[in-house]
């Protein structure tokens, strides 16, 4: 049997900080959880769910719990790397259909740009009890590498070009003009980007996202919360997850997770790709983007060059409006993971409350997909298609 | 940047590639056949624990790679795939860097890391 999710997105709030040079990790947890529940119009003693991730420092939901003064009914403490916080609104879906909560807050936070690397900011690299550890380290797969090799293969196997990359960053550079708390406000173009230095070949500066601290907050309620709250009605509509990894040694570069995640979640919706007004697109790289797209079916496979290239991406211009905030290519990737703002942008969009020079016109449907980890190893995905009612 | 694969301690058993007549080795499953990588107690295709080592030609292709330009000096990291069909992370080495393409032919070379023979392979005529 099948249920329909009847769960609501009631508050989500993004942090503005990008540098929290004097504030705590715990700190800016609060701050978040706080700003959503304010957004909400709840409180903190209605909160019964609990989700977060390993970017909360101690003993993850114990030590957060503890820190707030709350006691939940319901907890959650799912890793799955910057997806966590896509991958959380599903669980926490399925938990209040099934009564387990009613009010539930997903929190992310981190500081990598002032705080010490914690688990949640991917120092996963040297965990001596990991098994692929001995295997990978000694041949210094950093991030950006492990990007470029997929970036790499798909150039090889259908062609894509580094212009083609470089469209997603002018895209989302459009839209972080009009965010001022975007670390990148200067609208960029595809000679920008190619003339960037080189990082990891064939990815540019300009196709790698910003670091930055802060984070955000989700509240995640039931129908009968969300009715009594004087908030637009975002419906969680369908979700899906899925884990990719390199599949001992039958490895594929050319797709990620979300050619299982999305079809989960597209058909819990009962909508297609061509239904979805607005998308908030995981871009930790350029790449990132164009693969995902492809994945999600917005394109064929192989066609992701194509599709984002002539200002597609852009609210107002192309075809399929993508992270209007800027995403983390252009405004925020906050302890480096980026699936918090990507749901937080789509309920902007669904409520009306993006930017008005980027806000899609009778925004009633949107996507927002996570991809945690590491696309050019392992990496988990989430995908949510969430509707205003 | 410094260089990234600076030794760094772990207390993981020491990585198996390598036989003792220094030959480059795969773990293979004698229940459903199949190679796999890295090496585990189980199957990751089939879940038998009836698995024995193999000799690997030693010879391959360039899966994908990418050369990181931010280490001093830069160096290129790779998929290559193994004749035996098996996919690993590996660095390419002993060459021109900028010519490094995808598909070219490859040939391990073992060097010395963390005082481990560690698989790297090195670009050969086709
Ligand atoms: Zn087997």
């Amino acid at each position: 049997m099948r249920t329909t999710p009847t769960a609501y997105i009631a508050g989500a709030w993004e942090h503005p900080t990008r540098k929290a040079t004097d504030k705590t990790l715990i700190q800016l947890h609060a701050e978040n959880v706080k700003g959503a529940l304010q957004d909400a119009g709840l409180t903190m003693q209605d909160v019964d769910g609990f989700f977060c991730a390993s970017d909360v420092p101690g003993l993850g939901a114990m030590s957060i719990t503890e820190y707030l003064g709350i006691r939940p009914t319901y907890v959650d403490n799912t890793d799955t790397g910057g997806s966590s916080y896509v991958l959380a609104v599903g669980h926490v879906a399925q938990a209040i259909a099934e009564g387990k909560c009613s009010v539930a807050v997903v929190t992310l936070a981190g500081k990598p740009r002032t705080g010490r690397p914690n688990k949640g900011e991917g120092a996963f690299f040297d965990d001596p009890n990991c098994p692929d550890v001995p295997y990978e380290l000694p041949f210094g797969h950093v991030i950006p590498n492990l990007y470029g090799m997929c970036a790499a293969r798909h150039m090889y196997e259908f062609g894509t070009t580094s212009e083609q990359l470089a469209w997603v960053k002018v895209a989302a550079s459009h839209h972080a003009q009009h965010n001022p708390h975007a670390m990148l406000r200067n609208v960029v173009t595809v000679e920008d980007v190619l003339e960037s230095p080189m990082v990891s070949d064939p990815l540019h500066k300009l196709d790698c996202c910003v670091i930055s601290d802060g984070g955000g907050a989700l509240v995640v309620v039931s129908q009968e919360i969300a009715r009594s709250l004087n908030r637009p009605l975002v419906r969680v509509r369908g979700s899906g997850e899925a884990i990719k990894h390199l599949n001992g040694g039958k490895t594929d570069l050319t797709f990620s997770g979300a050619v299982w995640s999305g079809p989960k979640a597209f058909e819990q919706a009962g909508v297609t790709p061509a239904d979805i007004k607005y998308a908030s697109i995981y871009d930790s790289f350029t790449i990132t983007v164009l693969m995902t797209l492809e994945d999600l079916g917005f394109c064929k496979k192989g066609e992701g060059g194509k599709f984002v290239a002539d200002g597609n991406l852009i609210s107002g211009v192309g075809k399929l409006p993508f992270n209007t905030d800027g995403g983390g290519l252009c405004s925020n990737h906050p302890a480096n993971r980026g699936g918090m703002t990507k749901v937080i942008e789509a309920v902007r969009q669904l409520r009306g409350e993006a930017h008005p020079a980027v806000q899609v016109p009778g925004c009633d449907l949107a996507l927002a997909h996570g991809t945690g980890g590491y696309l050019g190893s392992r990496h988990g995905s989430a995908t949510l298609i969430l509707e205003r009612e | 940047m410094s260089d990234p694969r600076t030794p760094r301690p772990t207390r993981n058993e020491a990585p198996q590639w390598q036989s003792e007549d220094g030959s480059l080795i795969l773990a293979k499953c004698e229940d459903c056949g199949e190679p796999h990588y890295y090496p585990r107690v189980i199957c990751p295709f089939c879940s038998s624990d009836n698995l024995s080592w193999i000799t690997c030609s030693g010879r391959g292709r360039i899966y994908s790679v990418s050369v990181f330009r931010r280490a001093e000096p830069p160096y290129a990291l790779a998929y290559v795939t193994l004749d035996e069909g098996i996919k690993m992370m590996t660095n390419i080495v002993d060459c021109d860097l900028d010519a490094i393409r995808i598909d070219d032919p490859v040939a391990v070379v073992f060097k010395d890391r963390n005082g481990i023979p560690t698989p790297m392979f090195a670009p050969v005529q086709g």
